[in-house]
């Protein structure tokens, strides 16, 4: 019986010839991922077991990207980042990315691809739930906790259970009113909030091969609203061209087998699949957008590691150009990438920056994870009070976005930006 | 025979990790004690208002050392400051239907507490205030004021970890790590 490319991943990584499905297995790790919040804990945890002068099993499988506690006054969030600092310093990490420095990304899951961390074949832990984002690439990449992250810094191994594998496979071609963000809502609507516990979500066909790159992240990046352990996606020559750009360590790809056993098989034609939101609070929380266009709101978000990236930028600038939003739009893009893309890139002569100012929009916040998951009080963009946000981001959850009250709708860019435009939940497809 | 009890606080299905605890608190980093203690204080305060205080204001612990839940506990970020903070406001066990992967995990990795699974859905039958034994060898637990006794699915490999106080303590005990 042949093995799904989850399970080649995990063979490799543990040195053996096959495994399958259940099996609890050690696994080399090739990079480890923290960030501001679980970071110094992880440190503390690895310090409190390996002692005050462990050193980490392999400083350049370490990348450490502060995003989420960034543009704050609140003292211990700066205190938690001068933790970091002192631990690159003290084991001589040459990956950190410094916030007040030129090194300075943003939102760690969109920084770590950009930066070259990620590669095909890789096996990836991070001490975050949307570790899971780095399967677009085809590596195995999954969120741990910061004990699982401080037995990694000790050891550079984990002992992890092989998932089951539920294959979705995505034909046809993609209407220009349809984004990924569309796709995986649907899935994650009909498979449930917990669909997928336990198991890698692997998405494959026609229409997930015609997605670029940031399109695929986006829809491994919610793997994780359905319980999925992993998201994955067979590399293609648009993994390798973006990869080659960006690392110069030579990595193996590793594809599934023909044979494989996988626990379900969804198909789905991209061409019927249609603008949709998440509605409060569960991501599960399926309804078409234009059966929802009663639903006021109060504000707009487009950022986070789901949909701050530049192709979701340029989504939304599709429909804002020429436009007024009706309620406040609060823009934050991912990285300091993509916000030189906002300057870099134009539709018919205008930038980015240039379409979001004429359209109403707020100022360009500075790249971090922002209001996406709250924050501290003084966050960019949180929630105060009942406010209904409709957001390109991934969690819906009562109070995520600051104040319990406020009703969150998770949708795609195009979906926002009309929405931001119309004042209520909005198709796109009238404003293409 | 190894046994908890204590009175339980219910909840539902799918309580996330936000909930447990809010993310604002996420800048309290759970190896400082100081800031152990203080995650304990903010446990289960990001649920609905219909919802009673899992904390009273200004107390660092709760009284309820058992959750009862239904479906998918725990679900959302890996931030295990989720079930430290339940650890420290006091809870010895949680008895779901079932739970995150990630939380299931990172419960069982830093022995906070035991994460039992039911196939009965409690949610619907005790209400918050019961008290309850659960009895860890036997794989059970009563409902003091019925009689009534539930199964629990057996924990298996992942009860002797919990019971030595985490992974790391668990793996010095068996000898895999020095």
């Amino acid at each position: 019986m042949g093995m799904t490319i989850t399970e080649k991943i995990l063979a490799k990584a543990a040195g053996k010839a096959c495994l399958g499905p259940g099996d609890n297995v050690w696994v080399k790790v090739d990079i480890l991922l923290t960030h501001d919040v679980c970071g110094p804990g992880t440190i503390g945890v690895f310090h409190r077991e390996f002692g005050a002068n462990a050193r980490v099993w392999n400083p350049s499988g370490v990348v450490i990207i502060p995003d989420h506690y960034i543009f704050t006054a609140d003292q211990k969030a700066h205190r938690n980042v001068d933790t970091l600092r002192s631990f690159v310093k003290q084991q001589g990490l040459p990956y950190f990315y410094d916030p007040g420095t030129r090194t300075y990304k943003g939102v760690c899951h969109v920084a770590l691809p950009e930066e070259g961390h990620v590669r095909p074949g890789e096996v990836i832990f991070g001490t975050d739930s949307h570790t899971c984002t780095h399967g677009a690439l085809g590596a195995f990449a999954t969120g741990i906790g910061n004990t699982d992250a401080g037995f990694i810094l000790g050891t550079g191994k984990l002992l992890i259970k092989v998932p089951k594998t539920l294959r979705f496979r995505i034909e046809g071609t993609i209407p220009e009113y349809l984004m990924a963000k569309d796709i995986i809502l649907r899935i994650i609507g009909d498979i449930g909030f917990d669909g997928a516990s336990y198991c890698a979500m692997e998405f494959t066909g026609e229409a997930i091969r015609r997605l670029s790159i940031e399109e695929r992240m986006t829809i491994c990046n919610m793997a994780i609203e359905a319980g999925g352990k992993n998201g994955i996606i067979e590399p293609d020559d648009k993994t390798f061209a973006y990869v080659q750009q960006r690392s110069r360590k030579p990595f193996e790809a590793i594809y599934g087998d023909g044979n494989s056993r996988v626990e379900s098989e969804r198909v789905y034609d991209a061409a019927t699949l249609e603008p949709c939101v998440a509605e409060p609070h569960v991501p599960s929380n399926y309804a078409t957008a234009r059966s929802r266009r009663e639903v006021k709101l109060d504000r707009a978000y487009i950022g986070s590691c789901t949909g701050g990236k530049l192709t979701d930028f340029l989504a939304a600038a599709r429909i804002l150009r020429g436009r007024k939003v009706t309620i406040p739009t609060f823009l934050v893009p991912a990285t300091t990438e993509v916000a030189e893309g906002l300057i870099r890139e134009e539709i018919h002569g205008k930038s980015l920056v240039q379409i979001f100012a004429d359209a109403g929009c707020e100022d360009i916040a500075p790249p971090s994870c922002a209001a996406c998951l709250g924050g501290p009080e003084d966050t960019y963009g949180r929630t105060r009070s009942n406010e209904a946000v409709i957001s390109t981001t991934n969690r819906n959850f009562p109070g995520r976005m600051g104040s319990k009250q406020s009703r969150i709708y998770l949708a795609s860019p195009l979906t926002v930006a009309a929405s931001a435009v119309a004042g209520h939940i909005e198709d796109p497809r009238d404003y293409l | 025979m190894k046994t908890i009890r204590g009175k339980v606080y219910v909840v539902r299905d799918d309580i996330d990790t936000d909930q447990i605890i809010p993310a604002q608190y996420l800048n309290l980093v759970p190896t400082i004690p100081e800031e152990y203690a203080k995650l304990g204080s903010y446990a289960l305060c990001g649920l609905p208002d219909e919802y009673p205080a899992f904390v009273a204001q200004g107390q660092a612990k709760g009284l309820y050392p058992i959750i009862i839940a239904g479906r998918n506990f725990g679900c959302g970020s890996s931030r295990e400051h989720a079930p430290i903070a339940l650890g420290a406001a006091g809870v010895k066990a949680v008895i779901a239907e079932s739970y995150a992967r990630i939380f299931f995990r990172n419960a069982v990795a830093t022995g906070e507490l035991y994460p039992f699974e039911t196939p009965n859905r409690l949610c619907d039958n005790l209400k918050t205030g019961d008290e309850v034994e659960i009895d860890i060898s036997a794989s059970n637990f009563k409902v003091i004021g019925t009689g009534a006794v539930y199964p629990l699915q057996e924990l298996g490999a992942v009860a002797p970890v919990v019971e030595a106080g985490g992974i790391f303590a668990y793996a010095r005990k068996s000898g895999i790590i020095g």
